[in-house]
């Protein structure tokens, strides 16, 4: 593994790694029937192994993915990733359908289930395209090359006059044909495969780069689609958990009396935890509500102190230089020296949640000492690890399950809802759902960190960046480079203690550090006096990233946008997991209603080679939605260890009305690898709002969310201090 | 505990809910309709979104006894014999969705918003369907579907 993605894999606050695999091949065939399994090693193995030819041989934990051909033709795929909104059930099976070719829905893909996929680390880090998307297409052009050999075989011909289309396998001699289900003769063959197939370049995909509509798009339209907390097992009970009266609250006393006489209602008890399971779901919260607790907790940092409280308390051994994406170049001092103008401005951003509209949910299940747990998670192989860690099982003895689920953002990586499900149904000796509140969501879960960062800099006259100081606090280092050419660096993520819970959210802190650097660019643009975009496409020698800020920039119609007291243009953009953005912006000032809206934004997305535009475009789109929260409105407030805001009436999220007319404009490149797309678009949203407000109203707002109020605030001030 | 009878997509049900309980409670844990969801109990995602008498409803706010001998139509109801109402066509038609969870909630607003406006104009659609959150930001798209439903008669009945 990369130093990058070890660092990526910090951001996400993974705990454990621990590589299992428990599928034994022939729980496969009595799953799935007989038929042909192909299974294709992990790329660390391969690197470690080649040569080996090793037909069988590998031990199951070097097995990344699996693919079975039925003979019923049902071609079956394996793979640990999750659908969560992100389109990848069908933009994974488009690269199978390709290299096996085979109808699309001739396709099943299981995922997430830990009794039945290869081990996975999670779905997050945009990595699902790049790398699950790359594995699946080489399983499948090997299972393809199996399929020929074995029919050259069994006709005793010269493979080189076969090829496969369409689920057969043709003889071009003389036409012959043999279907796949027919090739595997239903007996039952495994074949592993290590060595590196040849996969079709994007310029020659032809199902994989189109649109091809959602797999099983049907059942959302219908409810038929089963979520978590959708999901109904036999005598199954309704479990509510008690909640501390604040953050790092220890119980000192509970009386469970009057749940307890409520009929058919259970009160489980065990050390720091505490719930209720009953039939009914009504008696179930009625019962915790009769739960009587009295806590004791400590005195916490509150909001009002929060950025203060991140400079002065620096955590761990992690910051500095090297290998947290900390670096320094040339020397800021002489670098600043040089410069004709300099720049020092502090940037901050609050805490926020991810508010998926499906809770925490799950479903948990006892048999003979065996759990099965059902939940909305991005980290199936996680939970189960937290699950045998909980109850110190075997992992052989916890299987969980991830239904298609009702989106994370980031925000669903831990076990929560699963570990307090199995403790209760462990209790109960039945099965128990537990699906958490909103209310408990925006507040037990975990949030989006805070972040104080720091930017000192120094310009040319002419524009050109000679100093580039930057720290961040808390917030994390996820794009903390800047793309722009400066020689003198120095670039720095400091941990530091923190008062909420936190942890990944869609693009990490490349949200927050985009927001730092490019207000922080446009500030100096206008230092020194040069036009936003001409300003940065100065200082880029990338031509992919000059590529993106030129075509958000043609799509906005940049060059002919004019300012005014009620009108503001903005651009902003970067580079993140192998993805390149820009976005601009055009926001509309109401100075008598105090207000500002979002009235137009393009976007500019290049992720390499696109796999499905339909479902990019929805993701690239609903990025920039999501980024409108915590660019303008969205902050959890908090005091002394309690959440104040945690209703969906307190905590505003985007909606209809907060949509700008937004203009997606994709650059295809077949001539790069796919990069993943969920996360990196949300990145140029904030800034190139802010620059915009800016630009329409001469306030700079340095804090995300940027409030209206703050705007008309500052700018009253204005006003009154020239008159 | 009362029995009450509830006409469900054209069935009469009969069920005893709790005091006070929701007919979201009703609807998802008696009587196993889960296409109606659970988002917030407090009336302001519209993920809960059922017709009452042909009217939007949240009906996690609705105690299931006030709507007792009511015409209740859920998601489930709008495509009985498994053929796709317009506004579902719509909907999977524009792909006005990405985790999908809102989708029942969005759909049950917009029949009510054809039922009694035929051909809204896109603020129509806007104000009527701002209680109604996706949090996967779909909303263009949900316009367009329902634009496509209504130019092509979504309201069916």
């Amino acid at each position: 593994m990369t130093n990058l993605e070890l660092q990526e894999l910090e951001q996400h606050t993974i705990e454990q790694l621990r590589y299992a695999f428990e599928v034994n091949r022939r729980d496969l065939f009595k799953f799935l029937g007989a038929g042909l399994v192909i299974g294709m090693c992990a790329p660390t193995v391969l690197a470690q192994e080649s040569g080996r030819r090793s037909q069988g041989q590998a031990t199951p934990e070097d097995i990344s993915s699996w693919l079975h051909i039925g003979s019923d033709g049902k071609i079956t795929v394996f793979t640990g990733k999750v659908e969560m909104g992100q389109n990848i059930r069908t933009s994974l099976a488009q690269h199978v359908a390709e290299e096996l070719r085979v109808p699309m829905d001739s396709i099943t893909m299981i995922m997430g289930d830990t009794q039945l996929t290869p081990f996975d680390m999670g779905t997050f880090g945009s990595r699902t395209t790049p790398q699950m998307g790359t594995q699946l297409r080489k399983v499948s052009a090997s299972a393809r090359e199996v399929l020929i050999d074995m029919a050259a075989q069994q006709w005793k011909v010269d493979r080189s006059l076969l090829s496969a289309h369409d689920g057969v396998v043709v003889n071009s001699k003389n036409g012959e044909k043999i279907t796949y289900s027919a090739i595997t003769k239903g007996e039952k063959i495994v074949k592993v495969i290590s060595r590196d197939v040849v996969v079709a370049p994007a310029s020659n995909w032809h199902v994989a780069g189109i649109n091809v509509p959602k797999v099983a798009g049907k059942s959302f339209v219908t409810g038929d689609h089963q979520y978590t907390s959708d999901i109904t097992r036999l005598g199954m009970l309704h479990g509510k958990v008690l909640r501390p009266s604040a953050f790092n609250a220890t119980l000192t006393s509970l009386d469970t009396g009057g749940a307890e006489k409520l009929p058919n209602v259970q009160v489980v008890h065990d050390g720091s935890f505490a719930g209720v399971v009953a039939a009914d779901s009504q008696i179930a919260t009625k019962a915790l509500d009769l739960l009587k607790a009295q806590w004791n907790a400590p005195s916490q940092p509150s909001e009002a102190e929060l950025f203060d409280y991140l400079r002065k308390n620096p955590e761990g051994n992690g910051g500095g230089f090297g290998g947290r994406g900390g670096h320094e170049t040339g020397s800021i001092d002489s670098g600043m020296a040089s410069a004709n103008k300099k720049l020092e401005q502090t940037y901050t951003v609050a805490y926020i949640a991810h508010t998926p509209l499906e809770p925490r949910a799950a479903v948990a299940e006892w048999s003979d000492g065996r759990l099965t747990v059902w939940t909305g998670t991005q980290r199936p192989f996680g939970v189960r690890d937290e699950l045998v860690e909980a109850f110190h099982l075997p992992p052989d003895h916890v299987r969980v399950l991830v239904p298609d689920t009702g989106s994370a953002y980031g925000g669903k990586h831990t076990g929560d809802a699963a570990v307090e499900a199995a403790r209760l149904a462990k209790a109960a000796g039945k099965p128990v759902k537990v699906v958490w509140t909103r209310q408990e969501e925006l507040t037990w879960a975990y949030f989006r960190p805070a972040g104080v960062i720091d930017i000192k800099s120094g310009v040319r006259d002419d524009g050109t960046l000679v100093a580039w100081e930057f720290h961040n606090y808390n917030s994390g280092p996820a794009a903390i480079g800047t793309p722009y050419n400066v020689p003198n660096q120095r670039i720095e993520f400091h941990p530091t203690k923190y008062p909420l819970r936190q942890g990944s959210y869609r693009g990490l802190a490349a949200t927050a550090n985009h927001f730092a650097r490019e207000s922080h660019m446009d500030e100096l643009a206008s230092l020194v006096k040069l036009d936003p975009l001409q300003f940065r496409l100065k200082n880029i020698s990338d031509s992919r990233l000059r590529d993106i800020f030129e075509a958000a920039a043609t799509r906005f119609g940049w060059d002919k946008q004019r300012p005014s007291e009620e009108r503001g243009f903005g651009i902003a953009g970067g580079i993140e997991k192998g993805g390149y953005t820009a976005a601009c912006a055009e926001v509309a000032v109401d100075r008598s209603a105090q207000t500002m809206k979002i009235v137009r934004v393009a976007v500019a997305f290049d992720c390499g080679a696109v796999v499905n535009p339909s479902g990019l475009r929805n993701q690239v789109s609903g990025a920039i939605v999501q980024g409108i929260g915590g660019a303008l409105f969205e902050a959890i407030h908090f005091q002394n260890g309690k959440i104040l805001n945690p209703r969906l009436s307190d905590y505003r999220v985007p909606r209809f009305r907060d949509t700008p007319k937004i203009d997606v404009e994709i650059i295809d490149r077949k001539d790069v690898p796919s990069a993943g797309a969920g996360e990196t678009p949300i990145v140029g949203l904030a800034p190139a709002v802010g620059n915009a407000i800016f630009n329409a109203t001469g306030r700079r707002l340095r804090a995300l969310p940027m409030l209206a109020t703050n705007i008309f605030d500052q700018h009253q001030q204005a006003t009154n201090r020239k008159s | 505990m009362a029995t009450i009878t509830l006409l469900v997509n054209g069935n009469e049900r009969r069920v005893d809910p709790a005091p006070e309980e929701s007919l979201l409670s009703v609807l998802r844990n008696k009587l196993g309709l889960t296409g109606t969801k659970y988002g917030c109990g407090e009336g302001q995602c519209g993920a809960c979104t059922v017709l009452i008498d042909g009217r939007s409803v949240r009906s996690c706010l609705t105690p299931a006894a006030t709507v007792a001998n009511k015409k209740i139509t859920t998601i489930e109801g709008l495509s009985p014999n498994g053929n796709l109402h317009p506004l579902q066509q719509a909907f999977l038609d524009e792909e006005a969705f990405q985790c999908g969870y809102c989708t029942p909630g969005m759909i049950m607003s917009a029949h009510a918003l054809l039922s009694t406006n035929p051909s809204p104009t896109e603020d129509q659609i806007i104000q009527h369907m701002n209680g109604n959150i996706c949090r996967c930001g779909t909303y263009p798209r949900i316009v367009a579907a329902i634009q496509q439903a209504s130019s092509t008669g979504g309201k069916r009945q």
